[in-house]
């Protein structure tokens, strides 16, 4: 992927009779990342710590005694054999309730940075390998909308699609998994630029590259170029910045559930977890688990998310880093 | 010349963001006088869209607000619409009706400021030595322990922060008041919980930067001349080392200046980032218009003060 240079181009294209590289040692680009990232042992913890998160998100809840919307008696009760991290002003179990925010949360981010994926390296990649006015134009059409705040901009989109859709559906009333797909694709539609101004500049470093330019002279076509010299150029940098965007898209949802304007209650997510124990905040009685526990499990999933984006740097973009 | 062109630069694109984000709020469905008391009569709802020009059509109302064109009146007279952009005027308010977004600017502006610049300070403060001591001690423990906290950093976000520096040194240990903004130690918690997130990016970009430019090759020729090692990485090395910083400081400190809306809302400073969020909500067009406009500027500006500061740090760059 990364490593791929136009070194193992020359190799591919020497002649039949040239006698054969040594085989015994020489590894794939890509088996040689996979043993850089073994490697880095916080990037290996945060691959083992976020397999984990996942495993209980999915299937926790079939093993957990409580519900996450069942009221009880024991209102805002401390951590306890049965509540394990406590309950809320409801009476409903905290970790019921973290483990299914986490489902909105690690949704949010995987599709979100999906969105950003898609929009981001199509808009880069043409603006580089276009070049010219085109790439001028595409380019400081990113730059105007980098000096919107990105708030406002979400805060329409949002309440525009839903707007859009209610008047499509009729007088249904949009359902909370519609207005969950709002959430996902704002905050891909804003999350995009820095991804679209990298692709771009690895786009317009590469097109002028030999190898590039060597294809161009043989016939190849556009398409061929872009799909067989481009773009897996450009995967190992897409991979590292698409792991750093998943947790910025994480943080944004919880800001804006922090608002309110992301996830509706009963459905919780982090986000709208910490907002609800910062709420109870007062110098009388100190609920710290409403805080403590949702906080601490956002921090530790934004901190492995990052660990793996610096482990997939280390491994995917060698020259990068150090 | 190159400053020049930058300036003249910058009016058009104050003018394309002015018009985006003018479309843009009136694109959203609602209106600013959706969430009256009691629903209006139609009647006292045309009057008020009327008083405030929200009948016409948009290209009439975008000028309004620029200041540039005329109307004409009843009495079949041409006046030049009074106030807009070019003198200086924001406009009114629709949502606290009796304020224009001037006064609300100038009341929340200058707290902002203060808070934004604290923050910024911390920022740095944490932020520069941090980097710097991880680059000088590379692949040693203090450079492992640095970049982990500047990755922690990176994790916590205002909204956590602020309620955990409440619960713990409001509520619990009492060192500092837990909302308001009256006296210095009223800042020292909202500047803390803003500026610590912007620390950890500030430490890494000053990390990679140093570490980028300890390997060149002038470095290993200050050496050689037998500089002591203070003077390599102050005086040669830290001009060039701190220029990813200085490049993110533009649009940080953009960002900080125009408020933050957790850390005000929680804190109850009265700044102007509460409004941003709550203007957008409740469709007070002009005053949505008016803090993306402030923002940009400051952000534009900032960045063109950036650039030209790369030209006194780094003797390569020069602009022509």
């Amino acid at each position: 992927m990364a490593g791929w240079t136009p070194e193992c181009a020359m190799n591919e294209a020497s002649p039949a009779g040239a006698p054969p590289a040594p085989v015994a040692v020489s590894l794939t680009p890509n088996q040689r990342a996979w043993l850089r990232f073994r490697h880095h042992t916080p990037a290996m913890l945060s691959l083992a710590f976020l397999a984990i998160l996942l495993l209980v998100v999915l299937f926790g809840p079939f093993f957990l005694p409580h519900h996450p919307d069942a009221l009880s008696e024991t209102q805002c009760a401390p951590p306890s054999a049965q509540h394990w991290c406590g309950t809320d002003l409801h009476g409903r179990d905290l970790l019921a309730r973290m483990i299914h925010g986490a489902r909105v949360s690690l949704m949010v981010g995987a599709v979100g940075a999906g969105v950003s994926l898609v929009i981001g390296v199509l808009w880069g990649a043409i603006a580089g390998y276009v070049g010219g006015r085109t790439d001028e134009l595409m380019m400081r059409a990113v730059d105007i909308l980098y000096s919107l705040p990105s708030i406002v901009f979400v805060i329409v989109l949002i309440t525009t699609l839903e707007q859009l859709v209610t008047a499509v559906l009729g007088h249904a009333g949009i359902g909370l998994s519609a207005r969950l797909l709002f959430l996902f694709v704002g905050l891909g539609a804003v999350s995009w630029l820095n991804m679209a101004r990298i692709v771009r500049g690895q786009v317009l470093s590469l097109r002028r590259r030999p190898f590039v330019e060597a294809s161009l002279a043989l016939g190849a076509s556009h398409t061929r170029i872009l799909a067989r010299h481009i773009l897996p150029n450009v995967a190992g940098v897409v991979m590292v910045y698409l792991t750093l965007t998943v947790p910025s898209v994480i943080l944004y949802e919880s800001f804006l559930s922090y608002l309110g304007l992301g996830i509706q209650p009963p459905m919780a997510s982090w986000g709208s977890l910490i907002a609800e124990g910062a709420r109870q905040l007062n110098p009388i009685r100190v609920y710290w688990w409403l805080l403590v526990f949702p906080c601490g499990m956002l921090v530790a999933t934004l901190l492995a998310l990052n660990f793996l984006g610096d482990g997939l740097r280390n491994a995917l973009d060698p020259r990068a880093g150090e | 010349m190159y400053l020049l062109k930058r300036i003249v630069f910058l009016l058009p694109l104050l003018l394309v963001i002015s018009f985006l984000a003018f479309v843009l709020v009136r694109l959203a469905p609602g209106g600013p006088f959706d969430k009256e008391r009691k629903p209006a009569a139609p009647e006292i709802e045309r009057n008020i869209r009327a008083r405030y020009h929200l009948d016409e059509p948009l290209w009439k109302q975008y000028l309004r607000y620029l200041g540039l064109g005329w109307e004409t009146g009843p009495d079949g007279q041409r006046k030049l619409f009074q106030g807009g952009l070019v003198r200086g005027d924001f406009g009114p308010s629709l949502r606290y009706r009796d304020h224009s977004v001037n006064d609300v600017l100038g009341q929340g502006l200058p707290v902002s400021l203060t808070l934004g610049f604290l923050a910024f300070l911390v920022a740095q403060g944490i932020g520069l030595p941090l980097g710097f001591l991880c680059a000088i001690r590379q692949g040693r423990w203090q450079d492992h322990l640095g970049s982990f906290i500047a990755v922690l950093a990176i994790c916590v976000p205002g909204f956590v922060m602020v309620p955990l520096l409440i619960m713990a040194f409001a509520i619990h240990w009492r060192w500092f008041p837990p909302a308001l903004w009256e006296s210095p130690s009223h800042a020292v918690l909202p500047a803390l919980a803003l500026g610590f997130y912007f620390s950890g990016r500030i430490a890494r970009l000053m990390r990679e930067g140093m570490l980028g430019v300890l390997k060149s090759e002038f470095i290993v020729t200050a050496r050689a001349k037998g500089l002591s090692e203070t003077a390599v990485l102050l005086r040669h090395a830290l001009p060039l080392g701190i220029l990813p910083v200085v490049s993110y400081s533009g649009p940080l400190l953009a960002d900080l200046l125009t408020g933050s809306f957790v850390v005000e809302n929680v804190f109850q400073i009265p700044g102007i980032g509460v409004f941003l969020v709550n203007s957008s909500l409740s469709r007070d067009y002009p005053m949505v218009v008016g803090l993306v406009l402030l923002y940009a500027a400051l952000l534009l500006v900032l960045n063109l003060l950036v650039d030209l500061s790369y030209g006194w740090l780094d003797p390569r760059v020069r602009h022509e």
